[in-house]
C-alpha cells in the first residue's frame, strides 16, 4: 500500500460493493437521473431537429421561411382576389388547378425541406482507428506498382472505365463515397450532395433530390399558372371597364403579383430547365459546375454513372426507390454503444456520465504512476497496437468499485497482453458489467491507465509521442498529489 | 502496487449469466472484449451498395474463406436488390408521386422491405454459423451502410 494515512476515501473505494446486477442502487439512482435519449439529441453535424426528430433542417432557416411567405401571400392573393373573377366568368376548374398546384408546391418544399437529405454518419472511433491504420500503412508501403502512389489520403477507384478519386474526409473520418461531398454549412457528408439550397432551407442530395426538382418544377408552373390567369383577369376586366380603372382596384396587389410572378419565372423556370438538364444527364450541380465529366477535360472522359439514355436518366432520378435515412434520428442513444467522437477532443461530453471526476487521492497516485510506469515501458512507435476506445464513460479503475471509480476515459491497451496484434481492441461492456471486466483485468494484470480526463489524444498515429505527453501530466498529477 | 484493491472474484455471484448461453441477445449482453475487422465498401460499381469480397487475413483461423464470401455475396445480392431500377420500383415511384408521398405513410418502401429482409438473413448467419465461432456479424445499417463488421467476442466465462 502507498500509506498515505487517508483512511476514510480509501475504505471507501476498497470496500464499496461491486454489484453487476443492474438493479444495484447506484445503477439504479444513475439511469433515473438520465433518460434515455434520441440519436439526433446527440447528432454531431449543425443540423436542426424538431418534431422529436422527425424534421431535420439546415441551421439557417429565414430563407426558407420567406420561401414560404412568398407562395403563400401570392398564392393567397390569388386566390381570394382573381379565383372568384375567373370562376365565374371563365371556369372554375382554375382554382381548382390552382389550388391543387398549391398543395403540391407546399407538399414537395415541405418533403424537400424537412428530410434527410442523405447524411452519412459520422464513423465510429473503431472505424476512424481502422481506417487511420490502413492510412499510416498506405505511407509506409511507398509507392506501388509503376511508381505511382495516390496521396495518402485519397483512393481512387476505376467506375465503369472512369477513374474516380474518393477523398478523405476530416470531419466525418470516412473515405466519401463516389458523388458525395461534405457540406460545411450543415457540417455533414452527404450522399449525392447537389448543393446547400437556403430557400428550401436544407441540403439537397440523394433522399430529396427529386422532392426538390418536383417543387420548382411544380413551382414554376404554378407562377406561369398565377402569372397567365391574373393577366388574363386584367384583360377582361378592361375589357369591361377600361384598362386603368381595372388596375385601379387595387394597384398594389397587381404589382406585387407582377413583380413576383416576372422574377420567379426567370429564376425558377431557368433553374427548373438547369435540373432538368442535371437529371438527364445524370450529373449532380456539383460535378456540373466542376466540369468533372465535361468533354473539355478529354476526350475518354465521360460521365460513368450516366444509364445511357436521357429516359433511363430521368427514370431513375424520380422514379428509382427511395433509399431510407442512414441515420437513425429517432433511435435511442445506446449507454454503452460506441458513440462517435464528433467533438472535440478536449470535451468528455458523455450522455450517460456523471460527473464523478472526483477521484480520492490514492487513485489519482496510484493512476499517475501506473502511466508513468506505463508510458516508459511502451517503445515510441507502437501505433499499429495502440487502439483507442473514446467516446466511452468507462470506469478508470481496474481495481477499485464504487464512487472512485468511474472516470470519462479513453482506455488505452498496452501492447503486451493483447492476444493477436492485429487486431483492433476496443471494450464494450456494459454499464452494470464493466466492474467485473475491471476486476478480470486486474487479476490478469493487464493495467490500463486511462488518460486522466481526456479525450482520445491517440486517434491519429501522427501523434505518436501523445502517451508521452499524458505520462508528463501523469508526472505533473503525481506532484500535486 | 494496491494489491489489496485487487481481490479476486466471488466464483459465482458476480457473473450474471452462464457459460451455456450462446444466444445473439446474450452474447450482445456480455461483458466482452471486442476486437473488429471491418469490411469496406466496394465502389467499382457505381454507388450502388456493394462489399469487398476480398477475404481478409485476420479472419483466416477463424472462419472459412468460401463461407465468408457467401455471406458478403448473398449481402451484396440483396443490396443490389433493394436499389434495383425496374418495373416494381418505377411503379412504386409514380404512384408514390402522383399521391404525393403520402402513401408511404402507410405503406413501407421497397427498400425497405429489403433491409428487413437482409437483417434477418444476417441474424440467421449470426446464429447458425458466426457465433458458434464467436464471431458476430453486425448489420451495415447500423454502420450506415460503410463496413460490414466482424466483431470477435471473447466470453468473460471462458477467460477468467
Amino acid at each position: 500500500m502507498l500509506g498515505l494515512g487517508v483512511t476514510e476515501p480509501m475504505r471507501e473505494c476498497q470496500y464499496s460493493e461491486i454489484s453487476v446486477v443492474a438493479s444495484s442502487p447506484m445503477d439504479a439512482e444513475h439511469t433515473k437521473r438520465v433518460p434515455r435519449r434520441r440519436k439526433w439529441e446527440t447528432f454531431p453535424g449543425r443540423n436542426k431537429f424538431y418534431c422529436n426528430g422527425r424534421i431535420m433542417m439546415a441551421k439557417q432557416t429565414g430563407v426558407f421561411y420567406l420561401t414560404m411567405v412568398l407562395i403563400v401571400v401570392t398564392s393567397g392573393l390569388f386566390f381570394a382576389f382573381d379565383c372568384p373573377f375567373l370562376a365565374t366568368n371563365l371556369t372554375p376548374a382554375i382554382p381548382a388547378i390552382g389550388g391543387v398546384l398549391f398543395v403540391f408546391v407546399m407538399g414537395m418544399l415541405f418533403r424537400a425541406s424537412f428530410s434527410d437529405p442523405g447524411v452519412l454518419p459520422r464513423a465510429t472511433p473503431d472505424e476512424a482507428a481502422h481506417l487511420e491504420r490502413q492510412i499510416g500503412e498506405d505511407v509506409a508501403n511507398g509507392p506501388g506498382q509503376g511508381g505511382y502512389r495516390p496521396p495518402p489520403r485519397t483512393r481512387e477507384v476505376i467506375i465503369n472505365g472512369q477513374t474516380v478519386k474518393l477523398k478523405y474526409c476530416f470531419t466525418c473520418k470516412i473515405f466519401r463515397p463516389p458523388r458525395a461531398s461534405h457540406c460545411s454549412l450543415c457540417d455533414n457528408c452527404v450522399e449525392r450532395f447537389d448543393h446547400h439550397c437556403p430557400w428550401v432551407g436544407n441540403c439537397v442530395g440523394r433522399r430529396n433530390y427529386r422532392f426538390f426538382y418536383l417543387f420548382i418544377l411544380s413551382l414554376s408552373l404554378l407562377t406561369v399558372f398565377i402569372f397567365a390567369f391574373v393577366v388574363t383577369h386584367v384583360i377582361l376586366r378592361s375589357s369591361q371597364t377600361g384598362f386603368l380603372s381595372a388596375l385601379k382596384d387595387s394597384p398594389a396587389r397587381y404589382l406585387f403579383i407582377v413583380v413576383v410572378c416576372f422574377f420567379s419565372v426567370w429564376s425558377i423556370v431557368g433553374l427548373s430547365g438547369f435540373h432538368t438538364y442535371l437529371i438527364g444527364s445524370n450529373q449532380t450541380t456539383n460535378e456540373d459546375i466542376k466540369g468533372s465529366w465535361s468533354s473539355k477535360r478529354g476526350k475518354e472522359n465521360y460521365n460513368p454513372y450516366s444509364y445511357g439514355s436521357i429516359v433511363a436518366n430521368c427514370c431513375a432520378a424520380l422514379c428509382g426507390p427511395l433509399p431510407p435515412s442512414l441515420i437513425d434520428r429517432r433511435g435511442f442513444v445506446r449507454p454503452d454503444a460506441a458513440r462517435p467522437s464528433p467533438r472535440s477532443n478536449g470535451t468528455s461530453a458523455y450522455v450517460s456520465s456523471q460527473p464523478r471526476t472526483r477521484m480520492c487521492d490514492q487513485d489519482q497516485c496510484i493512476q499517475s504512476t501506473k502511466f508513468v510506469l506505463q508510458a516508459a515501458a511502451t517503445p515510441l512507435l507502437h501505433n499499429e497496437l495502440i487502439t483507442v476506445s473514446g467516446g466511452h464513460s468507462l470506469s478508470g479503475k481496474p481495481s477499485l468499485g464504487g464512487p472512485c471509480a468511474s472516470l470519462p476515459a479513453a482506455q488505452h491497451t498496452p501492447p503486451g497482453p493483447v492476444p493477436n496484434a492485429t487486431w483492433e481492441a476496443e471494450a464494450l461492456v456494459r454499464r452494470d458489467q464493466e466492474k467485473s471486466l475491471f476486476r478480470w483485468r486486474a487479476s490478469d494484470e493487464v493495467s490500463s491507465p486511462p488518460s486522466l480526463g481526456h479525450g482520445n489524444p491517440l486517434y491519429d498515429p501522427a501523434s505518436q509521442d501523445s502517451l508521452h505527453q499524458d505520462s508528463v501530466r501523469g508526472l505533473v498529477k503525481l506532484s500535486s498529489v | 502496487m494496491g494489491g489489496n484493491l485487487n481481490h479476486e472474484p466471488d466464483a459465482d455471484s458476480c457473473y450474471p449469466f452462464s457459460p451455456q448461453t450462446h444466444s445473439l441477445q446474450d452474447i450482445r449482453q456480455q461483458a466482452t472484449v471486442a476486437a473488429k475487422v471491418f469490411i469496406q465498401r466496394d465502389y467499382t460499381s457505381g454507388t450502388m451498395c456493394q462489399f469487398q469480397t476480398k477475404f481478409p487475413t485476420e479472419l483466416e483461423t477463424r472462419i472459412d474463406k468460401q463461407q465468408f464470401e457467401e455471406t458478403v455475396r448473398t449481402l451484396n445480392n440483396l443490396y443490389a436488390e433493394a436499389e434495383k431500377l425496374g418495373g416494381h420500383s418505377y411503379l412504386e415511384g409514380c404512384l408514390a408521386c402522383l399521391t404525393a408521398y403520402t402513401i408511404f405513410l402507410c405503406m413501407e418502401t421497397h427498400y425497405e422491405k429489403v433491409l428487413k429482409k437482409i437483417a434477418k438473413y444476417i441474424q440467421e448467419q449470426n446464429d447458425k454459423i458466426y457465433a458458434p465461432r464467436g464471431l458476430l456479424l453486425t448489420d451495415p445499417i447500423e454502420r450506415g451502410l460503410r463496413v460490414v463488421s466482424f466483431t470477435q467476442v471473447l466470453n468473460l466465462a471462458s477467460a477468467s
